[in-house]
C-alpha cells in the first residue's frame, strides 16, 4: 500500500492529488476560505507568481535558473510609470516596460549562451544591477501614476473577473501550449534533458536558450506593469524575493531542478499551493514573521519531493 | 610459490558473461602482464581484485588467504591496490597531503604538518621519486602524479599493486622512470599486476603473463623466454569468425564524405580519409587511438583546427553539427549516456528531436506524425519497452542506443551515416538486424563509416577498414585483404608493421 501510495504521490500527477487533497481539507476547516471574494483574492494575490512561473518553468526546464525576476518586475514596473507619466500614453508605458523586460532577458540569456557563464551568477549579478537601475532611476522614492486609467489594468474586470487573472489565464494557456505543442518547448526539454546531447542532434542549444531568457524578461514586465498598477505607483523596492516564490512554485509544482522535466498543470498547481497557503496564513490571523517560516518549509518540501522523485525515477 | 591466486574466477552481466572461469597464479616479486583485446575481461578482472565488482563464482587468494572484499577501501587495507587509468588525486591538495588524505599525523585537530612533510620527502627519496612534497598536486604533469599514485601505494605497504595501462598518457622519458620504479618494487617482493596493449613494454617488464579473450584464459606463460609476439597477438585474437555478418558485396559510387586533413585539440595530427556511396568503411584501433575524436571533428560536434569535410563535393561548415546535419552527414556517438540520451524525456521525443524540423510547420508539433515515427523505428529496431510514453533513462543500455539509432534513420536525406560502436551492449539477435539495417543504407547509396573496437565486427560487415594507432590512420585494408593478425597489429602501437597501403 505505501509503494502504491509512493508511486502515486511521486508520479506526474501526484502533485494534483496532494492539491486537491489539500484544497479541500482547507476549505472545509478555514472559515470564509470558499467565499468568492476570497476567491478572486487568491486568485490575484498569485497572479505574479503565475505569470513568471510561466517561463521560469521553461528556464528550469533547460537546467538554468533566472534569480533576476525580482528585480526585472520592479524594474520594468517603474520603466512602465515613469514612461507613461512623460508620454501621457499608456501604450507607450507598456511598450517601453515589455522592452527593458526583454532586454534584461535578452542579456542574461546572451551572457549565459555566449559565454558559458553558469545561470545562477549571471543572474545573481543582473539581479542586482537589475535592482540598481530601479533605484537611479527613481532615485529611490516610489513614483506615483499620474493617469488614472493606469489603475484601470488592474482594477478593471470581465465577467466579474480581475483582468490580472484573465492574463494570468491566458499566459498559463500559451505556454502549456508553448511547452507541449511546439518545436521550442521539446528543444528546452531536450536541451534539459542533455544539453550536449542536444547540441549533436541538431538543436540550436544557444538560441533557444537566448530565447527563454528573452521571454523571461518580457513575461517579467508583464507582471511588473500589473504590479504597479495594483499598487498605483511605480516601487523600485517592490516583488523583493519574487524569483525564491516563483521557483519555489515551480519546482513544487515537479519542475526538476535538474532540468528536463516540467509540465504546464503542475506549475498551476504549484502557484496555487503558495498562494492558499498564503491565503490561508492570512485568513487565520497568523502573523506575517510566522509566514516566512512556512513558506521556508514548503520549499524544502518541494525540493525533497523533487528529490524523491529523481530518486525513485532513476531506481525505475 | 604462489602468492596471488585466482581460481576459477567467473563474472556474469545481465547477458554477458564478462569472466568465465579464470584461474592462474601470481609468483611473489614477478611482474605479471596481462593483456587482452577490449572487452577480453582485463577490467573486469581488475575491478574483481579491486573489491569494486563481486564474482559470482570463484576466488582471489594472497598469500593463501582467501579475500572476499566488501569494497574498494577493504581491498586497500588487505595491502591489495589499484592504479586506474584515471587517477584519484585531489588536484588542490598537495603531494604529502594527498599521500596522507584520510589519515594525516594530527594533534587535536592541528596538522602536524612539518612531521608530514618530512616523513613524504623521507619516503620519496627511497623510493627513487625526485617530486617536491609541498608541490600541489594539479601543478604535477600526468606522469608525475602517476608517480605520487605509487608512492602511495608503497606507503600503504601495500602487497599487490595492479596497473591498469598506465603508460597509456606518458612520455617514453616517464614511462622509462616508471619502469624503474616498478623494477625496484619488484626487487622489493611486491607482487605487480600489469595491464597493457603494448607488446614493447610487457617484454621489457615482465616475468610472466596471462591472455584473456572472451573473458575466457587463452594463453599463460610462466616466463616469457621463448615467447615471440606474433605468439601473443595470435593469443589474443585466435577467435573463429562465424557469419552472423551476413556482408554482401555492393558496387560503391562516387566519393561521398570527403575528409582532408582534419586536426583538432585531441587529435592533433592531421587525418584524411573519403567514403563512397555503397560503402561501408571500418574504424578499428584500440580505446583511445583517437578513432571517435576523429568522427568527433568531421561531424562538427568539437571545433577543427585544420582541414576540410565534403559531401558529395560541397563543402560542411565546420564545428556546427546542426549545419553537418542538415549537409546530410549524421553521427551516432559512442558515449550514449553523455551524447546520445535526453535523459528524462520519452522514447517517443528521443527519436524525434532532430528529424521533427521536417515535419513541424511553423515550429508546431505535428504529434500524429511523431507518434508514427516513433512507433515505426521502435519496431524496426525492435526496442524492447512497454511503451513509446517510456523515459529513456528507464531503458537497458542496448536499448537506449537502439533509440539513437533510431533517432538518425528518422532523419531525412542522410548521405553519410557515422555510428561509433553501434552494437556494444546489444544482444547478437538484434546486432544482426543493425547490420542488415547498414546493408540497405549502404544500398540506398548511403556511405556509411563504422566505429567499432571489435575487430570481428569490423572485418565481417565493412567493405574497407581503416585502422588508427596513437591518433593516426595507420594502415588501410580492402576486404579481400584482411588478415586479423594484419589489422591488430596495425592498431598495436608499438608493432610497426612495414605494410604501406594505400587508402
Amino acid at each position: 500500500m505505501t509503494n502504491q501510495l509512493k508511486k502515486i504521490l511521486l508520479g506526474d500527477q501526484g502533485i494534483v492529488l496532494i492539491f486537491i487533497v489539500a484544497f479541500t481539507i482547507v476549505a472545509l476547516l478555514v472559515p470564509n476560505f470558499l467565499t468568492e471574494r476570497n476567491m478572486l483574492g487568491l486568485l490575484q494575490s498569485v497572479v505574479t507568481v503565475g505569470i513568471v512561473a510561466c517561463t521560469m518553468m521553461f528556464c528550469l526546464a533547460a537546467r538554468d535558473f533566472d534569480l533576476s525576476v525580482g528585480s526585472t518586475a520592479a524594474f520594468t514596473g517603474m520603466v512602465a510609470v515613469m514612461a507613461s507619466n512623460t508620454t501621457g500614453s499608456i501604450l507607450v508605458g507598456i511598450g517601453a516596460a515589455l522592452l527593458c523586460g526583454a532586454f534584461v532577458g535578452f542579456v542574461n540569456g546572451f551572457v549565459i549562451a555566449k559565454f558559458r557563464i553558469n545561470a545562477l551568477i549571471t543572474t545573481l549579478a543582473t539581479m542586482q544591477i537589475v535592482r540598481g537601475l530601479a533605484l537611479i532611476s527613481s532615485d529611490g522614492r516610489a513614483i506615483g501614476i499620474n493617469d488614472p486609467g493606469f489603475y484601470q489594468l488592474a482594477l478593471s474586470k470581465l465577467f466579474g473577473i480581475p483582468t490580472p487573472v484573465w492574463i494570468l489565464a491566458g499566459l498559463f494557456v500559451i505556454f502549456g501550449f508553448v511547452l507541449n505543442r511546439t518545436v521550442f518547448g521539446k528543444n528546452t526539454l531536450a536541451i534539459g534533458g542533455n544539453p550536449e546531447a542536444s547540441r549533436l542532434a541538431g538543436v540550436n542549444v544557444d538560441k533557444t536558450r537566448i530565447w527563454i531568457f528573452a521571454l523571461q524578461g518580457v513575461v517579467c514586465a508583464v507582471a511588473g506593469i500589473l504590479l504597479a498598477s495594483r499598487i498605483t505607483s511605480g516601487q523600485p523596492n517592490a516583488a523583493v524575493g519574487l524569483e525564491l516564490s516563483v521557483i519555489s512554485a515551480c519546482v513544487l509544482g515537479g519542475v526538476s531542478l535538474a532540468g528536463g522535466r516540467a509540465t504546464m498543470a503542475g506549475v498551476i498547481v504549484g502557484v496555487m499551493i503558495m498562494g492558499i497557503a498564503e491565503n490561508v496564513m492570512n485568513l487565520m490571523n497568523i502573523p506575517a514573521f510566522y509566514q516566512y517560516i512556512v513558506r521556508g518549509l514548503i520549499l524544502l518540501l518541494a525540493v525533497m519531493l523533487d528529490n524523491l522523485r529523481s530518486s525513485a525515477f532513476i531506481r525505475r | 610459490m604462489s602468492f596471488l591466486q585466482f581460481s576459477n574466477l567467473t563474472k556474469t552481466y545481465p547477458g554477458v558473461k564478462a569472466l568465465s572461469g579464470i584461474s592462474f597464479d601470481v609468483r611473489k616479486g614477478a611482474v605479471h602482464g596481462l593483456m587482452g583485446e577490449n572487452g577480453a575481461g582485463k577490467s573486469t578482472l581488475i575491478r574483481i581484485l579491486s573489491g569494486d565488482q563481486h564474482a559470482n563464482e570463484g576466488e582471489i587468494r594472497i598469500d593463501g588467504d582467501v579475500q572476499a572484499y566488501g569494497s574498494s577501501r577493504d581491498a586497500f587495507e588487505h595491502g591489495v591496490i589499484v592504479i586506474h587509468q584515471e587517477l584519484q588525486l585531489v588536484p588542490e591538495l598537495t603531494v604529502a597531503e594527498n599521500l596522507y588524505l584520510g589519515r594525516f599525523p594530527a594533534k587535536a585537530g592541528v596538522v602536524a604538518s612539518a612531521k608530514m612533510f618530512a616523513d613524504v620527502t623521507e619516503k620519496l627519496k627511497n623510493a627513487g621519486i625526485d617530486i617536491d612534497p609541498r608541490q600541489k598536486v594539479k601543478a604535477l604533469s600526468i606522469g608525475e602524479r602517476q608517480m605520487v599514485e605509487i608512492a602511495k601505494a608503497v606507503m600503504l605497504d601495500a602487497r599487490v599493486i595492479a596497473l591498469d595501462e598506465p603508460t597509456s598518457s606518458l612520455s617514453s622519458r616517464e614511462s622509462e622512470i616508471l619502469f624503474t620504479l616498478i623494477d625496484r618494487l619488484r626487487a622489493e617482493g611486491k607482487v605487480i599486476l600489469y595491464v597493457s596493449h603494448r607488446l614493447d613494454e610487457v617484454f621489457r617488464l615482465c616475468d610472466s603473463l596471462t591472455v584473456l579473450r572472451d573473458g575466457k584464459l587463452a594463453a599463460h606463460h610462466e616466463t616469457l623466454q621463448g615467447v615471440t609476439r606474433d605468439q601473443i597477438v595470435a593469443e589474443m585474437v585466435g577467435r573463429e569468425i562465424n557469419d552472423i555478418w551476413g556482408w554482401r558485396g555492393r558496387e560503391a559510387g562516387a566519393v561521398r564524405l570527403k575528409v582532408e586533413n582534419v586536426s583538432g585539440e585531441r587529435l592533433p595530427e592531421p587525418a584524411s580519409f573519403d567514403v563512397r556511396a555503397g560503402e561501408i568503411v571500418g574504424f578499428f584501433g584500440l580505446i583511445g587511438a583517437g578513432r571517435s575524436e576523429l568522427m568527433r571533428l568531421v561531424f562538427g560536434a568539437d571545433p577543427q583546427f585544420s582541414g576540410a569535410t565534403s559531401i558529395d563535393g560541397a563543402q560542411v561548415k565546420a564545428g556546427n553539427p546542426r549545419q553537418a546535419i542538415r549537409s546530410g552527414i549524421v553521427l551516432c556517438s559512442e558515449d550514449r549516456k553523455h551524447d546520445g540520451i535526453l535523459q528524462g524525456r520519452s522514447i517517443e521525443e528521443n527519436i524525434n528531436v532532430s528529424s521533427r524540423r521536417h515535419y513541424s510547420p511553423f515550429g508546431l508539433l505535428d504529434r500524429k506524425r511523431e507518434v508514427e515515427v516513433a512507433e515505426t523505428f521502435i519496431k524496426r529496431l525492435k526496442v524492447r519497452t512497454p511503451s513509446r510514453k517510456q523515459d529513456i533513462v528507464n531503458l537497458s543500455g542496448g536499448n537506449q542506443q537502439k533509440v539513437i539509432l533510431g533517432r538518425w534513420l528518422a532523419e531525412q536525406g542522410v548521405k553519410v551515416l557515422i555510428v561509433d560502436e553501434p552494437t556494444r551492449g546489444i544482444d547478437v539477435g538484434a546486432k544482426s538486424e543493425i547490420y542488415e539495417i547498414l546493408y540497405e543504407l549502404a544500398e540506398s547509396g548511403m556511405g556509411i563509416v563504422v566505429v567499432s573496437s571489435e575487430l570481428p565486427e569490423v572485418m565481417g560487415i565493412c567493405d574497407r577498414i581503416l585502422v588508427m594507432c596513437a591518433g593516426k590512420i595507420a594502415a588501410g585494408l580492402n576486404r579481400d585483404q584482411f588478415e586479423e593478425n594484419a589489422i591488430l597489429a596495425a592498431a598495436l602501437p608499438d608493432v610497426k608493421q612495414p605494410t604501406e597501403i594505400a587508402y
